[in-house]
């Protein structure tokens, strides 16, 4: 026994504030990142991921006010993505405190940047987000494509292949999220998850479809992964980080519990 | 006031580094900095890093702080944090073989691609995470900082001092291997106690008030 699999708690960041509803009762402004983040981290989350959705490039650095804010006064791992695009994006993320960045449709646009990344600042940064759909007929072996600009995009590119190619390019974690669970609450593509995860040496983050505390468990159980993202259960308040964490220990989870 | 220099090489995250120092309770003036003179002057110097050993090695040398590192390493309360505490053996396998500041004797090794648990599990690498640290010697910057606290690290390469003393924490991913290094004025982590919430933090303060003297 040794290492713990990880919670990480992801907040969608729409002009500087955290969208999707979040619902605390003790909290001066749910809207608010950094108090979400603080929150969070007193609920003892392993790390912090902050997903940028502003639409316009020119509020993109309400985001990085945020993140020096948080790195601030929450001293766990933050990791940063959305609007990834070019070395520099990355280096603003990381000096103003975030400690990986998540680099998706970029990665698609131009693999090499994934490489560039990694031997400029380091695998340990570097995580790949991949944003998967099965596309096989319901009689053919499971088969996944990945899709970009939120799902709306396909690519033609098969997922599991994109995933051992990104760690070859230098991805030192990889965000695994899956289109057709996100938003259904029916718990993570653990096929998908497991595939991919046992064909890579780095850690894998299972994200998209987390109902229920059953679903984290079933993440680590059943699709192998290291650490599971979850957003919506976290913000409605329909459980704690601590109670996440405890029901996954009771379910023989090694966890980091204080 | 202590002057705390924080060793600014190009590779890492110094930021949060500062950031966890500042947020502690010891008044503190912290630089992040590679000026030979304000290094020199400092109470206490830290040494981060983040990267590849053979980026983060020729950074320090083209900057010409290999001599000053080795100098306070020498005599001021030092921290080395994940690199930075790689940095301070003889050698690294890093990068097809490097030579590093050799203020430690021993060397950095890979944690290899067949890593497994105690269930033949295959265990990923980096070691990515929350892990245990097992304290081996009593010593002040453990004070208040519980036996086996886990504590955030990612890292690949760990490092195996040739001297058995130098062990202050261990812990275990597929093997047992050294996570905390402490020799006379010098104090060296795997872990980044600046990622490391409560426990990290505490590290930090233990820093801050340490007098730099091995005894508890």
């Amino acid at each position: 026994m040794g290492l713990a699999k990880r919670i990480i708690p992801c907040l969608d960041v729409d002009n500087g504030r955290v969208v999707k509803g979040v619902k605390f009762v003790d909290i001066r402004d749910a809207g608010n990142p950094v108090d979400v983040a603080r929150r969070y981290d007193e609920e003892g989350a392993d790390e912090l991921t902050f997903l940028d959705i502003t639409a316009s490039s020119d509020n993109r650095a309400t985001i990085i006010h945020v993140v020096e804010e948080v790195a601030g006064s929450v001293f766990i791992p933050l990791t940063v993505g959305g609007g990834i695009r070019k070395v520099e994006d990355i280096r603003r993320m990381l000096n103003a405190g975030a400690d990986k960045v998540a680099i998706n449709t970029a990665a698609v646009s131009n693999p090499e940047f994934v490489k560039q990344a990694a031997e400029k600042f380091g695998s340990q940064c570097i995580v790949v987000a991949i944003d998967a759909k099965r596309v096989n007929a319901p009689d053919e072996p499971l088969r996944w494509e990945i899709f970009t600009h939120g799902g709306r995009k396909e690519t033609g590119i098969d997922a599991i292949q994109w995933a051992i190619k990104m760690v070859d390019y230098g991805a030192g974690e990889l965000l695994v999220t899956s289109m057709d669970r996100d938003g259904t609450k029916s718990g993570f593509d653990n096929e998908l998850n497991r595939t991919i995860s046992d064909s890579v040496s780095v850690p894998v983050i299972a994200s998209g479809g987390v109902g229920n505390l059953d679903h984290l468990v079933d993440g680590v159980k059943e699709g192998h992964c290291d650490a599971v993202l979850a957003a919506s259960i976290f913000h409605f308040a329909e459980y704690s980080i601590g109670e996440a964490k405890q029901h996954m220990a009771d379910h023989g989870i090694e966890m980091r519990i204080d | 006031m202590n002057t705390i220099a924080i060793i600014d090489y190009g590779m890492g995250n110094l930021h949060s580094v500062a950031k966890a120092i500042e947020h502690s309770s010891v008044a503190s003036k912290v630089i992040v900095t590679h000026d030979r003179k304000t290094i020199l002057s400092a109470d206490r110097i830290v040494l981060p890093g983040v990267g590849a050993m053979r980026d983060c090695m020729g950074e320090i040398k083209r900057l010409e702080l290999d001599d000053v590192i080795r100098e306070v390493a020498q005599n001021k309360p030092f921290l080395g944090v994940c690199v930075g505490m790689q940095a301070l053996l003889d050698s690294s396998t890093e990068n097809e073989g490097v030579e590093c500041l050799g203020i430690l004797p021993g060397h950095v090794e890979f944690f290899g691609n067949q890593l497994v648990d105690e269930n033949n599990e295959r265990l990923k690498v980096p070691h990515m995470g929350w892990n245990k640290v097992t304290q081996k010697i009593e010593h002040a910057l453990w004070k208040d900082i519980p036996q086996d606290a886990r504590f955030y690290f990612v890292h690949s390469y760990y490092v195996s001092p040739s001297d058995d003393n130098h062990e202050a924490a261990s812990t275990s991913y597929g093997h047992t291997f050294t996570s905390a290094v402490a020799h006379e004025n010098i104090f060296a982590v795997q872990f980044h106690p600046e990622k490391s919430q409560h426990a990290g933090l505490k590290l930090y303060e233990n820093f801050l008030r340490w007098d730099g003297h091995a005894d508890v």
